[in-house]
This record gives C-alpha cells, sequence and structure tokens, in this order.
C-alpha cells in the first residue's frame, strides 16, 4: 500500500507532465470505447430489429434500402408493391409468417407505420397504457416517440406527408395531412428496438388517410412546393401510388417474412426474384454488407486510436525514462537505506500503473461522452439508438490497453532503476 | 564498531586503493581525511557494504561482511548503517515526513509516525514535518536528512563532506550536531573529508584520524 501511495506522489511531483501523459493516452483509449460502444450498441440494435426476420420482400431497388427502411427505419423505402402480391407470398408452402407495412407519413419525424399486431408480436412489445387499434387512425406509441411527443391515450394528431430526410427529419415530412386526425389509444412499454420510436397503426389507416388526402391535395400545393425537398421520390412514389389507387389495386410498402425452415432461404428469394415483380432481401446479408462497410470507416478510426496509444506509450516512457535519470540519487539512497532493487522497480512500475489507470477512468469517461455526444445527435434524427453510459463487458480491454501500454513503456525505466547504483550517492558532488 | 585488515579495492582498469588497518570501537568517532580522489568514498562504499573489497577483511558493527550475500547486505544495511550524503537527496515530491516515512518504506519497516516524529524532534525540525523540501534552508535540510540518517537508529553514522560549501558558523553547527547526534545513539561517527576544518573543530581528544593518499601512479579513483 505504501508503495503505491509513494507512487502517487512521485507521480504528481510533476503535475503538468503527468496530467498530458494521462490526457493523451486518454484520447487514444476514448477512441476506442467510443468505438467499442458504437459497435456494441449498432450489434445490439441490429440483432434486436432483425429478430424473427428471414426476408423482406418489397419494391424492386436497392435491398439494403429495403432493410434499412422496413426494419430499421433509417432510410426510405425504393417504393411500392402490390396487396395482393404479398398476399399470394402467404400460400407460400415456405413461408410461415408474412406482416405487409406501409410507410408514408410522420409526425414530428416519427414514422407512422401502418401494419398488422403481428408486428408488434414479433417483437414481443408490451402495452403500458390503453390497448391496441381496433378501428382506424387509432394508434399506438412507442415509448420514445409517446415521451417525446408528449401523448396519452386520447391525444390527437395529424400526420405529415412524407419520410423526411432518409429517417424521419427533424421536422418531419411535408404538409399536414387536415382532417384525418390519429387517436393515440395505447402506448408500449419501452423495449429497446425500433419500435420504441414509432408510431403504429392498422394497414386502413394509411389508406384511408391517403385516399381522403386526394380531396385536399389541391389545397396543399402551394406549402407543399415550399419544403418538398424533404421528401424523397420514392416515399413520394409510394404515398402517391397508394393515392391513385382504388381498394381493389391497395399498395403497401414492403412485407416482412418469417420462413417455415431455414432451407427456405436458399430458394424463396429466387422466387420473389424470378418470379413476381418484387425483390426480396435477406437481412442478414445486408446487415453483414452494411457492417463490413461501416469496419472500413472503423477501421481507420481504430488505426487513429492505435497510433494515439502508441504515441502515448512513448510519452509516458520518455516521462519515466526521465524520471529515472533526475531521480538517480534518490532512488540510490533508498537502496541505501536497504529497499532491494526489485522495491526500487516496483516504485517505478507502479507510477507507471496509476498513469495507466487514471488514463483508463479518463479514457472511459471520453469514450462515453463521445458516444452520448452521437446519440444525441442520432436521437435528433429518430435513428439509430446509441447513447454513452453503456458497460458492454468488452470495455474491459480497456483498462487493460491502459495498463498494458503504461507498464509496457515503463520496463525498460524500471528496469534503469533496478540496476541504479547506490555508488552514484557517494561519488554525486 | 569498526575493524579492518589488509583491506584494498581496484576499480575496473583503475589503480589498486590501499587502506590502512582501523580499528574503532563502537559510539568512537573516526576522521576519514585526504584529498579529492585519495579512495574516502571508496572506503565509505566499502563499510557500508555497497562494494566488495578485493583483498583483506572488514567487520562492521559485528558483521564480518565477507561472509554476506548481496540480499543480506540489504537488510543488514537498512539496520546497522546510516548515511548523510553531500548531496542530501531529499525527495522533492514528498514532505519531511514523508521523506522519513519513505526511509522506513525502503528498509521494510512499517510507519511509525512517532519514531518519525522523535527523530525530528530531536534535531529540532518536528515543527517543519509538513514542509516540502524546498521550502527548507539548507541547514534545515541538513537536519532533516541527519533525522532520516539516523531514523533507523544505525550502529554506524557515515557522514559524506558534511562541511562541503558551509561557512565556519555553519560547519561548526553541522560537526556539532553530527557528534552529539552520534553520541545520543552510541553510533560510531565516521566523517570523510577534505575539509581542513573538521579536523579542528573535532579536537585530539578520543577522534581517530587516518590520512589517506592518492594511489602512487596518480590515477583518480571514481
Amino acid at each position: 500500500m505504501k508503495t503505491l501511495a509513494f507512487s502517487w506522489r512521485y507521480l504528481w511531483s510533476r503535475p503538468l507532465g503527468a496530467a498530458l501523459n494521462v490526457l493523451l493516452l486518454g484520447l487514444g483509449l476514448g477512441s476506442i470505447t467510443f468505438l467499442l460502444l458504437v459497435g456494441h450498441q449498432i450489434s445490439q440494435a441490429f440483432s434486436r430489429d432483425l429478430a424473427g426476420i428471414d426476408a423482406v420482400v418489397g419494391a424492386k431497388g436497392s435491398p439494403m434500402h429495403l432493410i434499412l427502411s422496413g426494419v430499421l427505419h433509417v432510410d426510405v423505402p425504393p417504393g411500392n408493391v402490390p396487396l395482393q402480391a404479398v398476399q399470394a407470398l402467404r400460400q407460400h408452402p415456405l413461408v410461415a409468417q408474412v406482416i405487409p407495412i406501409s410507410l408514408g407519413d410522420t409526425v414530428q419525424g416519427f414514422r407512422i407505420v401502418g401494419t398488422e399486431h403481428d408486428y408488434l408480436q414479433l417483437y414481443q412489445a408490451q402495452l403500458a397504457q390503453g390497448a391496441m387499434w381496433d378501428k382506424p387512425l387509432q394508434v399506438v406509441l412507442g415509448a420514445t416517440a409517446a415521451a417525446k411527443l408528449g401523448a396519452t391515450p386520447g391525444s390527437q394528431f395529424d400526420g405529415s406527408h412524407g419520410l423526411g430526410g432518409g429517417a424521419g427529419g427533424a421536422g418531419g415530412g411535408g404538409h399536414v395531412h387536415g382532417g384525418s386526425h390519429y387517436t393515440v389509444v395505447g402506448i408500449l412499454a419501452p423495449s429497446g428496438s425500433v419500435l420504441d420510436r414509432l408510431v403504429l397503426t392498422g394497414l386502413v389507416s394509411v389508406w384511408q388517410v391517403h385516399g381522403h388526402a386526394d380531396a385536399d391535395e389541391d389545397m396543399h400545393n402551394d406549402k407543399d412546393d415550399g419544403d418538398h425537398g424533404e421528401h424523397h421520390h420514392d416515399s413520394d412514389k409510394a404515398h402517391d401510388a397508394n393515392k391513385r389507387n382504388p381498394a381493389t389495386a391497395r399498395e403497401v410498402t414492403m412485407a416482412l417474412v418469417r420462413y417455415k425452415t431455414p432451407l427456405a432461404a436458399v430458394s424463396f428469394p429466387r422466387f420473389v426474384n424470378t418470379s413476381t415483380p418484387m425483390q426480396a432481401a435477406a437481412p442478414a446479408v445486408e446487415v453483414t454488407r452494411l457492417l463490413h462497410m461501416l469496419g472500413l470507416g472503423t477501421d481507420v478510426l481504430r488505426a487513429f486510436a492505435a497510433v494515439l496509444l502508441v504515441t502515448a506509450g512513448l510519452s509516458v516512457f520518455i516521462a519515466l525514462w526521465s524520471a529515472v535519470r533526475e531521480r538517480q540519487g534518490d532512488l540510490a539512497l533508498l537502496r541505501m537505506l536497504g529497499a532491494p532493487p526489485r522495491k526500487i522497480a516496483a516504485l517505478l512500475l507502479c507510477e507507471a500503473a496509476w498513469l495507466g489507470l487514471l488514463a483508463a477512468a479518463l479514457g472511459l469517461l471520453l469514450g462515453q461522452g463521445f458516444a452520448a455526444a452521437l446519440g444525441w445527435f442520432l436521437q435528433l434524427d429518430h435513428s439509430l439508438l446509441i447513447g454513452g453510459m453503456v458497460w458492454p463487458p468488452e470495455l474491459a480491454v480497456v483498462p487493460a490497453l491502459a495498463l498494458g501500454v503504461s507498464l509496457g513503456a515503463a520496463l525498460l525505466p524500471a528496469w534503469g532503476a533496478y540496476r541504479v547504483s547506490v555508488l552514484e550517492l557517494l561519488h554525486t558532488r | 564498531m569498526i575493524s579492518s585488515s589488509n583491506l584494498s579495492f581496484r576499480y575496473p582498469q583503475g589503480p589498486m586503493l590501499v587502506f590502512p588497518d582501523v580499528e574503532v570501537q563502537q559510539g568512537a568517532v573516526l576522521l576519514l581525511s585526504g584529498p579529492s580522489g585519495c579512495g574516502k568514498s571508496t572506503w565509505l562504499a566499502l563499510v557500508a557494504g555497497l562494494v566488495a573489497p578485493t583483498a583483506g577483511t572488514l567487520t562492521v558493527a559485528g558483521q564480518p561482511l565477507n561472509a554476506l550475500k548481496s540480499v543480506a547486505i540489504d537488510a543488514w544495511r537498512s539496520g546497522a548503517i546510516g548515511l548523510l550524503p553531500q548531496r542530501l537527496h531529499l525527495s522533492a515530491a514528498l514532505t519531511v515526513y514523508q521523506n522519513l516515512a519513505l526511509a522506513q518504506w525502503a528498509a521494510g519497516q512499517p510507519e511509525d509516525a512517532a519514531r518519525i516524529q522523535a527523530a525530528l524532534q530531536a534535531l529540532g525540525v518536528h515543527n517543519l514535518a509538513a514542509r516540502k523540501p524546498s521550502q527548507l534552508s539548507g541547514g534545515q535540510a541538513q537536519r532533516v536528512a541527519l533525522a532520516r540518517a539516523v531514523l533507523l537508529q544505525p550502529q554506524v553514522l557515515l557522514a559524506d563532506e558534511p562541511t562541503a560549501s558551509l561557512d565556519d558558523a555553519a560547519a561548526a553547527d553541522a560537526v556539532g550536531l553530527l557528534l552529539s547526534t552520534a553520541k545520543a545513539q552510541n553510533a560510531t561517527l565516521v566523517i570523510a573529508t577534505h575539509d581542513a576544518r573538521v579536523a579542528a573543530l573535532l579536537g585530539e581528544v578520543g577522534i581517530c584520524k587516518i590520512r589517506l593518499q592518492p594511489p602512487s601512479d596518480g590515477a583518480m579513483p571514481l
């Protein structure tokens, strides 16, 4: 214990140098913490939101758009597909479940999703208040959406046209669908899934709002021109198609499909892609592709963090090496007083360990801060749920890395301290 | 006590230093004088067990040093030898009190606040316990270093050039302090110096004096 206490005092005998070393090492560790946190949370979010969905069927286009828009709700869909074609998939012998989804509108940036009750069961969602929708224009809010909108059962609102800037947009979509008031009938308990930030309603509600919109579309034309830049053409197409078609030719945006057997992964997508006007995308494949693309970016950040760590290690080495040279006489005196060489070396290693521990604490705080800042930024965009104050087990690598770098940098100085000659004491004038 | 016979030491590629035989009783005072380079520091290093003699026998505080291994010498030294080096080497990072506690830590002893306070009190610097070395005068720092040297109650107290760069009054004060401290602890006091004033300050009675000469080939030891 005294070794730790004395090494702590020695460390802070050069406060500026110690603080700079802690800061330098902390920055490198903070970057690594940030990467670990974001990687962990994205991976968690993906595995949570993709649970149980084997394929997403929608309009032809980018399969990744389909997954991002239909499952993670962070992008616009490629277009609409006929409801009849989706319903036909239910007859396929390899399909266990088909859940249609209809997108097109938002409320204050939160997406209004027309779907069936099965969609909520997919995520084992629980109602915290109220009940499920059973009539058109009744909605159930995800926990985050309800909190941000300040809505309770009985609240009413109008949806805005369009999905906004790819993920809802801060201000939601375009013009307000006047005359079609949604009524909140239930609020979901927080599930940590994508449902938390959605506004859920029946498919009929979406069709009814857009059918109703026909009548007042002209009234909105002027305003629409003003903010049409926020609309994506694809989501507009989806919206407009619903508007044009009568009930017999209704469309949905996509369908989430669960297989009866894993073997369906081989034949079902081929069947959809070749025999229907739709495409099937496998979430697992697209997410792997997405993570690979993200991985290129994180590799650069990781390399940057590694450079910071190596620089910090060198800085710690130089600081401790200078400390040994400066304190040669002091260390020799300790030898004179009876301290064995290993005790002198341990004093220096403890000093390095303190540096490492302080830097680890700072790095964890910085990393959590960076992640919280990113989370705050993304929350504004109603996007992926990333935030600070998450402590996955992977973070244990941070203090281990800190101690590894600081103790590694201290080995040579500690060896110098170990070999300090007591004769220096008598020959130093 | 210190007893040596036919003691000599040779540095690698250096001259052979041959020391006169010595017999100093416990509690006595030995003045080791001579010009720079005559081997005073080497003799102190031999007595402290920091280097092994090339030839001869040496017994310090009743312990024949030739018989001890290096690890055992570390432990022996902490209890037997106190050193007041010319450069005091008080750690600037620590307070006066902590510098003495560090000495106990180095010797593998638990921190003994009462003993530290007593040592500081004996040297008249107990009121400086919370100060850093940079806040001490030269004389105060030397007293603190002396308190550290005698903290572990050594049987032999070695003082290396204790009056260097001191004026006459301060030199007299330093020598008087060493004598009284050694006497209070019944420690054998060895003062190694090239300062002629020290001999005059010590006087003649009860003092053993050895004057070393530089090696005949003129080469200086470290």
